[in-house]
């Protein structure tokens, strides 16, 4: 079989099996006597009351962006029980409410591969400060769900730019800064609520100016050379986990096989639920998104991964991909990055504004990302200047290609790519209806659906956000 | 003034003759006067606007560009940034922005810092960014801001009014910089500016050594005492509606001209803005409450002072993304602002604060020929700068990005990119 297929496979697998929702188990795996150990992410049950009306609803005659290549001019698109049903020309939708859309533009909800709202909260105060934890380069045990915190206003705000579902990441201070994970925008009282359940696993990873200058004077790394000394530390460790449960699985089957006595009983491998989250990667069961500016950092992290036997799904920032944007079509990896960010670092200083637009031409999977709240609530404008600007430099990009930058290329990168990102029949009902076409800097959403659920809906839904009610007198606003 | 009239004089004998040029045809949004639907620019050998007018008859020696269907505004005006005093920000020796040592450092220049071959220059200009009023931040009182045209290469040139504006902060940051409240941060002023009134009165005795001790340095003093005189405007950077009254209030008291930076809760006091025709620079995206002197932030601060006849100013306050400034405009406007209100709050409006009106801001004749040509709307993403004029001259588009991306436009292998391996399954123990 070609390696690739074989490779997709497994991801597929992976993806399954890490599905909180899905019933199925991997079968090929035998169920061992330390299974308690498998690694979902929230076992708790779901506290959070998250009873909503998914609708029955049907938009009318408006041009329907559906981010696979087709964009339909007065195209209806209906949607019920969290799903699309039907798109196309004078769809039949039974007993749904109809929506007069004509004039105005639909697209899937956007999806942004970098948030770290609920982490790293507005306000900007030092005690709700929770991206980083700062205190070792490597820990992989940590998981930004359990930072995120619900009432960020920050995620009302991104609701109102068309955003439906996020990644939200441990900030960049760590070689291994530890599990990212995708949310959907639902109102919640805690991040549980908000979890996109067919999302795999995440993990983040950065190398370049951060890790070196946060542990520079705190025990290194202080170098780059130091930084991939620390992450081959961290993969020789899962890698001799995996030996070493690989050999206790042998013994423990000699051993039942024998029916050996209690006292012979194999000792079963301590563990560390950090090496767990590596060798899971190593497994391809976790999603790799390494936050890397330069292109020969990146070149390094591929040989890196490709050494012990994993993959990268995405770049995130990425500023000189442009640079190696055969190879990153060639392996497959996604590219997260700005419009038009630059020069803040002297890793950003090579940006150019075509990043995208290169990458695309040339195959690769292109994504714009915010890694802000601001950034987050107009991505639809962010994608328009990276259009603009391949335009500008004659490279030739749809536009639909560039709604892919910030709906099916996202999708992908958080490996959701089956369930949204695009509109299709079959697919989670994320809507955006907006009053302008999704370029134009005018265009405001004015109905959002998150799983067919109106979420937002303009001049109607209030911020949710407890910490945005009564911050100022009545009389003020 | 001297300073003023001293760079205008270096300006007008470095300035290459520029050629005459005729925009023709094209939509002209003057900002000044109305709208012309099908309307003329002629650009002088003076590097001054000529005309701008409906006559068609294109003057013999005039290059023609046809802007038929384009869209022809004042060249726009970033006044929140740093630009040319700082390269790279996390690289320190390229940031000349900030005088770390002392809280009160009137007599702080950023002209004396501002590179006009900064890379971030041409980049920010490529955005129709013509002009910036380049700004020091730190301390309570930062220093003054300049004037630059973004021609870059040629200080002279570049560097129109190292004078435009005093810096000064009242907030978070200055209460902390202070000494820790909003109650040491009035003080320090109000210490300040009675020093300076001192010192008005008694230079003499304060030179010969025979005055009390006073609360700025001499050059400090001198700067605050030009100043105040000349009213020269004082930018405050604050955001609450409590410590924007209080700004007014000083400022009343000692007599100073203020320009509010930042006021993310003006709308909250904008009829006392509005009584005293105080402009006020906002950053239209700052919708969210980043700080408790911020709660108050929404994304139609900028429509709701236009509406109370506030003069509005929009700046990005980023450095390298000024040339995103139309983007932010454009926010505005979709947040309620008028269309004609947003590009003047980026021209116009911008050039009256820093007191540049007569030469800058909108296409008049006898004004500096600071132009822009656009494809469209200038707020549209969509739209593309066709062509960017600055003192007459047209400026090249090119900047460090277009050549990485010409050096980058092939890419150029000495042989085939790798195999991917890791698709082989992870070796088992043998034992």
């Amino acid at each position: 079989m070609n390696s690739k297929i074989q490779w997709l496979l497994s991801l597929v697998i992976a993806v399954c099996s890490c599905a909180t929702a899905s019933p199925e188990k991997p079968s090929d795996k035998p169920a061992t006597p330390y299974d308690h150990h498998s690694f979902e992410r929230v076992r708790a049950r779901n506290l959070t009351p998250t009873a909503s009306i998914k609708e029955n609803v049907v938009l009318r005659d408006a041009t329907v962006m559906t981010a696979t290549g087709e964009i339909i001019e007065n195209g209806d698109v209906w949607i019920r029980d969290g799903k699309i049903i039907a798109i196309g020309a004078d769809v039949e939708a039974t007993d749904a409410q109809e929506v007069d859309a004509r004039g105005k533009w639909v697209t899937p909800g956007l999806i942004d591969t970098h948030s770290h709202l609920g982490v790293y909260p507005v306000p900007y105060v030092e005690a709700l400060s929770d991206g980083n934890e700062a205190t070792a380069p490597t820990r992989a045990d940590v998981d930004a769900i359990h930072s995120v915190w619900p009432q960020d206003p920050g995620f009302f705000a991104a609701l109102q730019g068309g955003i439906t579902s996020m990644q939200i990441l441990p900030g960049s201070a760590n070689l291994i800064g530890g599990a990212a994970v995708t949310l959907q925008m639902h109102p919640a009282v805690s991040s549980r609520a908000m979890l996109f359940e067919e999302a795999p696993r995440g993990l983040k990873m950065a190398c370049g100016e951060n890790p070196k200058n946060v542990y520079g004077e705190k025990g290194g790394p202080s170098t780059r050379m130091g930084s991939m000394a620390g992450f081959r530390a961290a993969f020789e460790e899962a890698r001799a986990a995996i030996q070493a449960e690989e050999k206790f699985e042998l013994q423990m089957g000699t051993w039942q096989a024998n029916e050996g006595k209690e006292v012979d009983k194999p000792a079963e491998p301590a563990r560390d639920r950090g090496v767990e989250t590596l060798m899971a990667v190593i497994r391809g069961e976790v999603l790799v998104h390494v936050h890397c500016y330069r292109a020969d950092e990146m070149i390094q992290i591929l040989e890196l991964a490709d050494e012990y036997g994993f993959s990268i799904r995405s770049f995130h920032h990425a500023v000189e991909a442009y640079k190696i944007r055969d190879i990153l079509a060639k392996w497959d990896v996604g590219v997260s990055t700005w419009a038009d960010w630059w020069g803040f670092k002297i890793e950003a200083f090579d940006a150019i504004p075509e990043n995208a637009g290169l990458l695309t031409e040339a195959g690769a999977r292109a994504i714009i990302h915010s890694d802000d709240p601001v950034g987050i609530q107009r991505l639809n404008q962010e994608a328009a200047k990276a259009l603009a600007a391949a335009r500008r430099s004659n490279i030739v990009i749809s536009d639909d290609q560039a709604l892919r930058w910030i709906t099916a290329n996202p999708a992908w990168a958080l490996g959701v790519d089956s369930v949204t990102g695009t509109l299709q029949e079959g697919k989670r009902a994320d809507i955006v209806l907006w009053s302008a076409h999704p370029f134009s800097v005018y265009a405001t959403p004015e109905l959002v659906f998150v799983e067919g659920v109106r979420e937002f809906e303009l001049g109607k839904t209030k911020p949710w956000s407890d910490f945005s009610q009564y911050l100022l007198p009545e009389e003020t606003r | 003034m001297k300073n003023t009239i001293l760079f205008l004089c270096l300006t007008l004998w470095a300035t290459p003759i520029s050629a005459q040029v005729m925009l023709k045809n094209g939509t002209l949004h003057t900002v000044s006067g109305e709208v012309i639907p099908k309307g003329n620019v002629l650009i002088g050998k003076d590097g001054l606007i000529e005309a701008v007018d409906t006559v068609v008859i294109p003057p013999a020696g005039y290059e023609i560009i046809d802007c038929e269907g384009k869209i022809i505004t004042p060249g726009l005006i970033e006044t929140g940034t740093s630009l040319g005093a700082v390269e790279i920000w996390a690289v320190d020796g390229t940031k000349d922005a900030k005088f770390d040592s002392d809280l009160i450092r009137a007599a702080f220049r950023i002209s004396d810092g501002i590179n006009p071959n900064s890379t971030v220059i041409p980049v920010v200009r490529n955005g129709g960014v013509t002009s910036a009023v380049t700004n020091p931040y730190g301390g309570l009182v930062a220093g003054q801001s300049a004037w630059i045209d973004l021609m870059g290469t040629h200080a002279f040139l570049t560097q129109i009014n190292p004078s435009v504006a005093l810096v000064a902060s009242f907030g978070e940051d200055a209460a902390k910089a202070a000494g820790g409240t909003r109650g040491a941060t009035a003080l320090t002023f109000r210490e300040l500016f009675d020093d300076v009134r001192f010192f008005q009165k008694n230079q003499r005795s304060f030179d010969e050594n025979r005055s009390r001790t006073l609360s700025a340095s001499r050059l400090d003093l001198i700067a605050l005492q030009d100043a105040i005189s000349k009213k020269t405007p004082f930018v405050f950077n604050v955001d609450r509606a409590s410590d924007i009254t209080a700004v007014l209030a000083l400022s009343k008291e000692f007599g100073i001209h203020p320009i509010i930076s930042g006021g993310a809760e003006a709308w909250m006091v904008a009829e006392a803005l509005a009584k005293d025709k105080i402009t006020v620079i906002v950053q239209p995206l700052q919708n969210l409450p980043f700080s408790f002197e911020s709660l108050g932030s929404r994304a139609d601060n900028a429509a709701l002072l236009e509406a109370a006849g506030v003069p509005v100013i929009i700046s990005t306050f980023d450095t390298h993304r000024g040339g995103a400034l139309r983007q932010y405009a454009g926010n505005a406007v979709r947040a309620g602002m008028t269309h004609e209100g947003a590009l003047k709050a980026i021209t116009l409006e911008a050039a009256q604060a820093f007191g540049m009106q007569k030469t800058y801001g909108s296409l008049e004749k006898g004004k500096i020929a600071n132009i822009v040509v656009w494809s469209g709307d200038p707020f549209e993403p969509l739209t593309q700068v066709e062509h960017v004029f600055i003192q007459g001259k047209e400026a090249s588009l090119e900047t460090r990005q277009t050549r990485l991306f010409e050096k980058y436009r092939t890419l150029q292998r000495r042989g085939e990119p790798a195999e991917k391996t890791a698709d082989k399954p992870v070796e088992t123990p043998k034992d």
